[in-house]
């Protein structure tokens, strides 16, 4: 595989980075009013926020990006390829980062809410104040482990014509044919090691963060 | 929405022939994947570097790089080193592989949770090492996994869509080429999509009834 070779196929970092990103962004906050629904007393609410869950976590990844794509896109209104990536990508990731907030929310100890309440704190401030910051350290190494996952997953923008680093690889191999088994294989090692910081992240938040949340 | 009843009900028989191949590859790759991932699970714990090294390879890209990669890997990749591999002997190979990576974990997980007086008293009774593993360790320790590999099995069943990238013709590629031909992308993929709902979802209810039933017998 020649240096061009590579070159180009690390030219694809940016946009599976960037697609990551976004996805995880877009999802990190849809999932804040999603795992509200889900944990309100409303039942409409609930179970409007368990079946978009269900439903997001039981249909494959590359059947949303789909229906987005080409299903919404061929007739509804204009989708471009790197938005239908972020914003399947988004979507599911919404669902899965209101499981993991609803999870924290639940590690947190009772008496912390108890505490804020007795120190006659305003709701807002009990929420933003107590529980968010000791949610938001919980959270984190999940995120992180996520995070991962979703990097991998973002390899299916591919199919849509996304720049990104598996495009590349399968462009690339078709030119030079004899040499794809190690067109892939370098383009595989790209995603270990964008992802090895992350797992060291995680992994380091996960001792660090736990340590300063109220037991 | 008559219209749409009986596009789905023309359309339907190719998509079922598409499912058909989605759960065969499934099958396979967890038939070959989890006893693949047992061995991993064992090999990565072994105090010889000569075995654990090299299985741990296997298990750390398998985790690492994503299943589409290992997927092009198997279909376009192994022909320019001269093993030309069949769509689905593809799929099955770089799923298989996947699945053992990501299973070995379970497991190792499940066997290391099985409690120490447990080995300690294989070891009073003189059982071998083999026989150790065999009848107690193993045993026990997969029965702490099962809850988590049958959620891992439902995820393998979403992979398979991966597959529509090498040509093979299951649920998602059927679901496509009839889109290309009839034009009716939304209408196609939607009842694709309720297809992999119509099993994911009572598999996944299932499977946290399983998980609730075993928690009981757990002290």
């Amino acid at each position: 595989m020649t240096w061009q070779g590579l070159e180009l196929v690390a030219w694809g970092i940016p946009w599976t980075l960037a697609v990551t990103a976004g996805a995880f962004l877009l999802g990190a906050a849809l999932g804040v009013p999603l795992c509200a629904m889900h944990v309100s007393r409303s039942r409409v609410l609930h179970g409007l926020a368990v079946a978009l869950i269900v439903a997001l976590r039981s249909i494959p990844p590359i059947v949303w990006l789909f229906l987005l794509y080409f299903g919404v896109g061929s007739g509804y209104l204009k989708v471009g390829a790197v938005q239908a990536a972020v914003v399947a990508l988004g979507l599911i990731t919404a669902a899965n980062m209101a499981e993991i907030y609803r999870g924290a929310l639940r590690s947190i100890h009772p008496g912390q809410w108890d505490a804020a309440q007795a120190l006659g704190l305003p709701v807002r401030s009990e929420l933003v104040d107590v529980i968010v910051p000791q949610v938001f350290r919980v959270t984190l190494p999940s995120a992180a482990t996520y995070i991962i996952g979703l990097l991998k997953d973002s390899a299916i923008a591919s199919t849509i014509g996304v720049a990104e680093i598996t495009y590349l690889a399968n462009f690339l191999s078709r030119k030079q044919f004899n040499e794809s088994l190690t067109i892939f294989a370098f383009a595989g090692m790209l995603y270990i090691l964008i992802s090895l910081p992350l797992a060291a992240l995680a992994r380091l938040a996960d001792g660090r963060l736990r340590a300063r949340v109220a037991q | 929405m008559s219209d749409l009843l009986s596009f789905w009900a023309t359309q339907l028989p190719a998509l079922l022939r598409g499912m058909r191949i989605s759960l065969q590859v499934t099958g396979m790759a967890l038939a070959i994947g989890i006893p693949l991932g047992l061995i991993a699970a064992l090999a990565v714990q072994s105090p010889s570097r000569l075995i654990r090294l090299p299985a741990l390879a296997v298990v750390e890209v398998g985790r690492g790089a994503p299943a589409l990669i290992l997927l092009q890997f198997a279909y376009f990749g192994l022909p320019s080193a001269g093993i030309q591999l069949s769509a689905m002997m593809a799929a099955i190979a770089a799923l298989s592989w996947t699945t053992c990576a990501y299973t070995s974990e379970i497991i190792r997980a499940g066997l290391q949770a099985v409690a120490r007086g447990q080995q300690e008293a294989a070891t009073a009774l003189g059982f071998s090492r083999l026989d150790e593993l065999r009848f107690v360790i193993v045993p026990q320790g997969m029965r702490v996994a099962a809850p988590a590999l049958l959620g891992f099995a439902i995820l393998m069943l979403q992979a398979t869509s991966l597959c529509f990238t090498i040509a093979l013709p299951e649920l998602l590629s059927q679901a496509y080429q009839i889109g290309t031909i009839t034009f009716r992308y939304m209408d196609t993929l939607m009842l694709a999509a309720l297809l992999y709902a119509a099993i994911c979802i009572p598999a996944t209810v299932l499977v946290a009834a399983i998980e609730r039933r075993l928690d009981r017998h757990t002290a």
